[in-house]
């Protein structure tokens, strides 16, 4: 091959032919696409979680509520006494601090002993700490016996008491009951109840509002009616005429899954209903279309094709959902025609604040209403993120 | 646009009267009715029970005939305004519930306002500007007005209203105008009360408001036609009240729809709560007691009300959106 005279920034010579030059690396035809952070050969799935992960406070919560019912399981362990255990030395006990230091050296956690006094004028019970008695903690310790399960005996607890001592990080109940440990088993209540609940109605909103928006004609106008009817009674009442119903002779469990039954059953309108009207506008398009001149069936389209598009909007409602249905176990329990006492749940645990004097001489008896609260905003949060996320092409 | 009107008025009808059907059988549910209870009460006192005057009423209001005669008697009595009898209170429920009615009614619209006063600029602000501290913020308040559960607000609302102001806010006016027939005095006594409940009732709705506002409003900022208005040199002012914020209306009004029976339920538990003397106190009661007619004609009444807050949002929604009114009748 002759030389071809070779400028010296490296190009040929005007008017000489350029040279042939083929690469002896194996070709990728993807590799230019990698440029853009891999966007190009990610599944929708891994996309989503990239966008997910940029909701800072959704990752918080996703994490928080992932502790929060795994603690579910491990509760009894967790609480450092058994929900039923009465001290009755230590009635509406207010919350005790745990301290490090004592005297100026360092003891480790602990909490300073307290006596009790009856003030007979304001016919209420005076607990002043006694400074002299230091009760350290105990960690993995054996404490109140409990079931693991239903199944397995056992005493070991997380954290409990001095020997002798009380450790009522939260305070006590009219009965002496510890309100934390009370908290922890009420999680275990409250927590499901959403999650039941919402898996009903879910299931029965995306294949109802589904079938109803994609067909049409009378199957629609049916669910309509029949959406419309569900709708426009007030949830709340409607509960309550419910649960009203619910034998006062049914055992706690039996009352747990009747509600459950009829927070799903009256909640899935909500999610029918954003389901058909998003078909109803997806059916019109282009890609619909195409679909179905390619001879797919109606589940496919629905599944594969019109799912997808209105995913943000479902979740954004479903995860709405859940607290609404935590919020009207403790409402129900709360007005005392939910859940009843045996079972310990966030709502029945703040009927023991029901009184406007009880919140001024015993204000601890309201922190129930802090998990509450935190649960309600984390599964919101969530939803806000995750609605960002099922769109990830924005 | 009238037949719009008429055809969704008709539909009305259907929808009312599945509710009653439903309300019946809820009611009907519980094993057993008010008299048997009543008599059974008695006589665990030790009482002789006035049997003929049970026996009447139970006659009366057919309790010895088949559900479906008593059905028809109750809904037939409803077209006439005769809305039962009340067996706890003895007496006619028309008579029993006075002004609660209409203090619902007036409770729920003052929310309404309410919520729309706040959930508008804040759900556009947030929308505007997404993930900025004020969206933050904003949407923080608006999640914890939702979060924290409504007795819970009232409890301690009383209580700081009490401690701070020294006012019992436990009603919705003075002692002095309860069973009062309304007059001016009574109005302002009213108006003087309600707003602490609008507040309390009104957080939920609001930040489920707000949140969806936002959800809507930026879903269409993200179409191509903003970033076609924008490109052509519109002020963003102008794009925003041209193009999305007319789209997101139609959600904001046809939200009435979904917004109205949370408001209602949080206002029935807020009001048992504070015992405003609006429908919730007296219906958990009636419920409680299985007093049917009185609970049914509750239920019946805050059904009625949603289904016509449904419908004036559906009437406003079509005069809005030219595309409802006209392909209403076309898709089915």
């Amino acid at each position: 091959m002759k030389q071809v005279p070779v400028r010296h920034d490296g190009l040929p010579a005007p008017g000489a032919p350029m040279p042939h030059f083929v690469s002896d690396h194996p070709f990728d035809p993807n590799s230019g696409e990698g440029a853009g952070g891999g966007m190009g050969e990610a599944s929708q799935l891994r996309l989503m979680w990239w966008q997910f992960r940029r909701h800072r406070i959704a990752v918080v919560s996703l994490v928080f509520l992932t502790v929060m019912y795994a603690m579910i399981l491990v509760a009894e362990f967790l609480a450092p006494y058994h929900q039923d255990t009465r001290n009755l030395d230590q009635i509406y006990a207010p919350p005790q601090q745990v301290h490090l230091f004592h005297d100026g050296t360092l003891v480790g956690p602990f909490v300073y002993g307290r006596t009790q006094t009856l003030n007979m004028d304001e016919m209420r019970r005076i607990y002043t700490e006694d400074r002299t008695r230091v009760q350290p903690l105990r960690f993995l310790c054996k404490g109140d016996p409990y079931r693991f399960w239903g199944m397995i005996d056992a005493d070991r607890h997380l954290v409990c008491p001095a020997e002798g001592g009380d450790l009522f990080l939260l305070g006590t109940d009219r009965l002496g009951r510890d309100v934390l440990s009370r908290i922890i088993y009420g999680a275990r209540i409250s927590l499901t109840i959403g999650i039941l609940g919402v898996a009903m109605s879910f299931a029965l909103g995306i294949v109802i509002g589904g079938l109803a928006g994609y067909h049409g004609g009378w199957f629609d106008a049916v669910t309509q009616r029949v959406i419309e009817v569900l709708q426009s009674i007030p949830s709340i009442p409607l509960w309550m005429a419910l649960a009203a119903v619910i034998p006062v002779s049914w055992s706690p469990i039996l009352v747990y899954l009747g509600i459950t039954v009829i927070l799903g059953l009256l909640e899935w309108t909500g999610l029918a209903r954003a389901v058909r009207s998003k078909l109803l506008s997806l059916r019109e398009e282009d890609y619909v279309l195409a679909a179905r001149l390619m001879g797919a069936g109606s589940a496919r389209i629905i599944g594969r094709h019109m799912v997808p598009g209105f995913m943000s909007h479902l979740i954004a409602s479903a995860t709405l959902t859940i607290p609404g249905m935590i919020l009207g176990e403790t409402a129900l329990s709360f007005l005392g025609i939910g859940l009843r006492a045996p079972i310990t749940s966030w709502g029945i645990l703040l009927t023991e604040a029901r009184s406007v004097n009880i919140i001024a001489l015993y204000p601890w008896l309201m922190l129930p209403v802090v998990p509450v609260i935190l649960v309600i905003l984390a599964f919101n949060f969530l939803g806000d993120g995750l609605r960002d996320a099922a769109d990830p092409y924005r | 646009m009238i037949l719009y009107i008429l055809r969704r008025i008709l539909t009305m009808i259907p929808t009312l009267f599945l509710i009653s059907v439903l309300v019946f059988v809820i009611i009907e549910l519980p094993p057993g009715d008010y008299f048997e209870s009543y008599v059974a009460e008695l006589k665990a006192l030790g009482e002789q029970a006035d049997l003929t005057e049970v026996e009447l009423l139970r006659e009366r209001y057919g309790f010895d005939q088949p559900q479906y005669v008593r059905y028809l008697r109750w809904a037939g009595g409803m077209l006439h305004g005769d809305f039962g009898y009340s067996f706890e209170y003895r007496l006619p429920v028309n008579e029993v519930v006075g002004d609660r009615l209409w203090l619902t009614v007036v409770l729920s619209t003052v929310t309404i306002l309410f919520t729309w006063l706040i959930a508008f600029p804040v759900g556009i602000y947030s929308a505007t500007h997404q993930y900025s501290w004020g969206d933050y913020g904003l949407t923080f308040l608006g999640l914890l007005g939702l979060a924290v559960p409504n007795f819970m607000l009232a409890l301690v609302m009383m209580f700081f209203a009490n401690l701070w102001f020294g006012i019992s806010i436990g009603n919705l006016m003075d002692a002095e105008f309860l069973n009062q027939p309304m007059s001016w005095q009574k109005a302002q006594s009213i108006l003087s009360h309600i707003w602490i409940p609008v507040i309390i009732i009104g957080t939920a709705g609001t930040a489920a408001m707000i949140r969806r506002l936002r959800a809507n409003l930026l879903d269409e900022l993200q179409k191509p036609y903003v970033i076609t208005a924008r490109a052509k040199g519109l002020a963003p002012g102008k794009v925003l009240r041209k193009y999305p914020l007319r789209m997101a209306l139609n959600f904001f009004i046809s939200d009435i729809g979904s917004i109205l029976p949370a408001l209602i339920s949080g206002a029935e538990v807020t009001a048992i709560v504070m015992s405003l003397e609006t429908t919730g106190p007296m219906l958990i009661r009636a419920l409680q007691s299985q007093d049917m007619y009185l609970a049914g004609s509750f239920l019946m009444f805050l059904a009625c009300l949603t289904v016509l807050g449904i419908l004036v949002s559906d009437i406003a929604l079509a005069l809005l959106d030219p595309r409802i009114r006209l392909g209403g009748g076309a898709a089915k």
